[in-house]
């Protein structure tokens, strides 16, 4: 997965997660809980579906790191770059 | 099959917890005694029509993007399109106590001015006591929800009868406590009914319960249907699986139980339940004695809708004396409070074929059952007949009732005891809520009624709450 990949797979998981927001014009370096509605167990979903989508692990004291898009790919790219992206409803990305 | 989490109980909590488990891949069975799922909250057909057992109205009303509501989180966290209900929002509604009358609908500042009109000297300490109240993000269980809410508003609120105002709903809507309300589940009650308000899915519970069933089917949780729970098997202290009605036993690694606290204690071995949780006040362990709220509700049908004799509220919350009680009654009912209701009265995009009026007001358990079989069915219609008087004192159009009644179908705490298998047909169970949803015993975890958030939308968010705290966040640790 490339950096640009590992954007898409976050925000195809919050499309799964908030269906209603617009995650168009997400800024990178912007709190994502400043841009759009996301809450405490919105983040924990996000963490859960890192996991059972990538098999990446996200401790509690690391959640910090996803704050914004930008610390995402800071924090997930080394942990995703040898994984194919998917999107959470299983269908190859084209 | 092995799993990971067997559910007793297919009621709202029951059904959210198993949805978020299997969501996650945890291998879910929801255990159900009865044929049909939604616990309290569940629907039957009779004489060729269908009825809602436990609906009213829903609560929470959120907009459709309204994020951080309860209704909103709900459904993000189970992941069921908002559109997907269909709501409808109500008429509007009315709070009679005493002779006072407040209108309120969800726009929140009818009600505010109406609390103004009818208690002027009260309104700015009703806006206080809201403002007061703990944001949603708020973790559940402070060191203050188990507060008297009463003692609460006497601190904003000097009127006694302002108070029974604010007291009357939300005991009505959901409180396991004597003439009181928990001070959290005050808060998220006054929200849910006063800011947020009222509305009806157009399919009625039974649109809801489909919905949450498919997605239980599509992220590959089980139910199992006539299926109830005998027996739960423990080893040194800690849950190893549960032992069905039939004999069978099922082996796993953790249980929900929403079957109420003493209920499922009850299933243990006695030599593993818990005398008291270390800390705790004794009286948290043993609610097998605290007396137990039980209502008595009828559901009359007409060939008209309900506004073509003049009753047009969506609810109304009634109260006769000058002072509210929220007390087991003495007798077999208390028609003195209540509450009247009509699904008719929602915004619908294609009318209810028939008029529905339901009433409910508490009744006592013990009275209901010493009645013998050949006593049962007039003492129904005897009752019926009484609350009806009762509420047409409240609301004189509901004079016009009788005479145009096709059916009357009524629920006694005996049934409701029945269907939902709370201890005393308590539909809001023991007074004393394990908020955490701990159980005393290892892996067994409290969801729904005694963990203490009540109502459909509460229900919900409880199977939520508990399956991220008890599983899905630990398992992330």
């Amino acid at each position: 997965m490339t950096q640009d990949e590992v954007i898409i797979a976050i925000k195809d998981i919050i499309a799964q997660i908030a269906p209603d927001e617009d995650l168009t014009n997400l800024e990178m370096d912007v709190r994502l809980r400043e841009q759009i509605e996301l809450d405490s167990m919105d983040f924990l979903d996000i963490v859960m579906e890192l996991r059972k989508l990538y098999g990446v692990q996200v401790p509690e004291k690391d959640y910090m790191e996803l704050a914004t898009l930008a610390g995402c790919v800071k924090y997930l790219h080394p942990l995703l770059e040898k994984k194919p992206l998917h999107c959470a409803q299983g269908a190859p990305i084209s | 099959m092995a799993y990971d989490t067997l559910i007793i109980g297919a009621g709202m909590s029951g059904l959210a917890a198993g949805i978020r488990l299997a969501q996650f891949d945890r291998r879910v069975l929801i255990l159900e005694r009865h044929s049909l799922w939604g616990g309290l909250n569940s629907f039957y057909k009779l004489k060729g029509r269908m009825f809602d057992s436990g609906l009213h109205a829903l609560t929470n009303f959120a907009p459709r993007h309204a994020a951080g509501l309860p209704l909103t989180r709900i459904l993000r966290q189970l992941r069921i399109p908002y559109e997907a209900l269909k709501l409808g929002e109500q008429a509007g509604s009315r709070l009679i106590h005493a002779g006072r009358e407040l209108r309120f609908h969800n726009d929140p500042r009818l009600f505010f001015e109406e609390f103004a009109r009818v208690f002027p000297g009260e309104i700015d300490g009703l806006r206080r006591l809201v403002a007061d109240f703990p944001g949603y993000d708020a973790p559940p269980g402070g060191a203050d929800c188990d507060d008297s809410a009463r003692a609460r508003l006497s601190q904003y609120i000097r009127d006694p009868a302002a108070v029974d105002c604010l007291m009357l709903p939300t005991c009505i809507y959901g409180s396991a406590r004597e003439d009181d309300v928990d001070w959290d589940q005050f808060t998220f009650l006054f929200r849910a009914i006063f800011l947020e308000g009222f509305s009806r899915p157009e399919g009625g519970i039974k649109s809801l319960l489909d919905l949450l069933l498919a997605r239980l089917k599509a992220v590959g949780g089980e139910l199992r249907t006539n299926c109830g729970v005998r027996r739960i098997l423990t080893r040194a202290g800690s849950v190893t699986g549960v032992e069905l009605d039939s004999g069978e036993e099922i082996p796993c690694e953790r249980v929900f139980s929403s079957a109420g606290h003493t209920e499922t204690l009850r299933l243990l071995d006695p030599r593993d339940v818990p005398s008291a949780a270390p800390g705790r006040d004794p009286a948290h362990a043993d609610q097998s004695r605290a007396p137990r709220l039980s209502y008595f509700e009828s559901i009359s049908v007409t060939a008209e809708a309900p506004a073509a004799y003049g009753y047009g509220d969506t609810v109304t919350f009634f109260n006769l004396g000058e002072r509210f009680r929220y007390r087991v009654p003495t007798q077999d009912i208390d028609s003195e409070s209540g509450v009247i209701c009509s699904p008719n009265n929602f915004a619908r995009t294609t009318p209810l074929a028939e008029g529905m009026l339901r009433l409910t007001v508490l009744a006592n358990h013990a009275h209901w059952t010493r009645l013998a079989p050949d006593e049962y069915a007039a003492a129904k219609q005897d009752a019926a007949d009484r609350m009806l008087a009762a509420a047409t004192r409240a609301v004189p159009a509901l004079s016009a009732l009788p005479p145009r009644v096709l059916m009357r179908d009524t629920f006694t705490p005996r049934t409701l005891e029945h269907y939902t298998g709370h201890l005393g047909g308590a539909v809001y169970g023991a007074p004393r809520k394990s908020r955490d949803g701990t159980s005393g015993v290892g892996r067994l975890s409290l969801i729904g009624t005694d963990q203490g958030m009540l109502g459909i939308i509460g229900a919900l968010l409880s199977g939520i709450t508990i399956a991220n705290h008890h599983v899905l966040a630990e398992s992330l640790r």
